[in-house]
């Protein structure tokens, strides 16, 4: 059986729905919900890479380095922030990410 | 069944192994050595498909930069993970829920796609993959890559700001200070008679 597009579409929606997942099942460790929107850009890249091979369009692979970096940006201010509010509060939990409520 | 489809099917099922891991590992540091794992298994997946640059990318800019900057922020924070913990299984159930609405949605989705009449695919040019990449990447979409630039040099700056903080009563340099003193106020002129001290 030949690979086909589908195949990448399938691979890269259970790896989207396991991302989704992680965020629920880890709602109050930041660091790993981190990682999960992590693991859905990967998903989404997957998508991207998938479709422009397969249509012979390279516009497809620019717009994965696009998110790519974008991913890599999140994740350098997202820790920074983490690194930051731990600084000062002492932990990490979500929950008591409310400091700033009016 | 073909070596690449056998390759796929590996590397598949080992990302999505890890992955599920990344998730469900109770030691974050695990965590992200799957996640490692992941990524390396997605660049396989790219090279597969013949995107041989953004599988190097993956791994230089993943595994080299944003991995490595979560291991270092896991092993900085002194937290007790075994208490984020505690509550986890209590959501497993609205997890598997979401997950499983999702994979439905997304099957619907996949299973109902067909490709526009008319749009084949281009013929494949003698072109690398990096070749091709950069021709498309530095005419038709440079304002793309600058825009990209400039959100890196953004991340870069916020990140320093965020992050760099002066302890008190540590002695620092201020250069301006230094430049602004000159010699009357640095240098003092002691006449010393002989056999006294001052």
């Amino acid at each position: 059986m030949d690979i086909g597009l589908t195949h990448y579409l399938i691979v890269a929606a259970i790896l989207f729905t396991t991302g989704v997942a992680g965020i629920i099942i880890n709602h109050k460790n930041i660091i790993v919900i981190l990682m999960s929107v992590e693991i859905i850009l990967l998903a989404v890249n997957i998508n991207m890479v998938a479709f422009s091979v397969y249509l012979g369009d390279l516009t497809g692979q620019v717009f994965s380095l696009l998110i790519l970096t974008v991913a890599a940006a999140e994740a350098a201010i997202g820790l920074a922030i983490l690194v930051t509010y731990f600084r000062n509060r002492g932990s990490i939990d979500v929950d008591d990410i409310n400091t700033m409520k009016g | 069944m073909s070596v690449a489809a056998a390759f796929f099917y590996l590397f598949s099922a080992v990302m999505i192994a890890s992955a599920f891991m990344v998730i469900a590992a109770r030691n974050p540091v695990h965590s992200v050595l799957f996640l490692i794992l992941a990524f390396v298994n997605a660049s396989g997946l790219f090279i597969l498909l013949g995107a041989e640059f953004l599988a190097m990318i993956l791994v230089v800019v993943y595994v080299g930069a944003v991995a490595v900057l979560f291991l270092f922020v896991v092993m900085m924070l002194d937290v007790d993970f075994a208490v984020l913990k505690k509550g986890m299984l209590q959501y497993a159930p609205v997890a598997a829920i979401i997950g499983v609405i999702v994979v439905i949605e997304l099957a619907l989705v996949v299973g109902g796609w067909t490709a526009k009449p008319g749009a084949a695919p281009k013929a494949a040019s003698n072109l690398s993959n990096t070749e091709a990449l950069g021709r498309v990447l530095y005419t038709q979409y440079a304002y793309f890559f600058q825009a990209a630039g400039m959100i890196l040099l953004t991340a870069m700056i916020g990140a320093i700001v965020l992050t760099l903080h002066h302890k008190p009563g540590v002695k620092r340099q201020v250069i301006a200070d230094q430049n602004a003193r000159d010699r009357k106020e640095a240098v003092e002129l002691k006449k010393v008679p002989s056999r006294t001290g001052i």
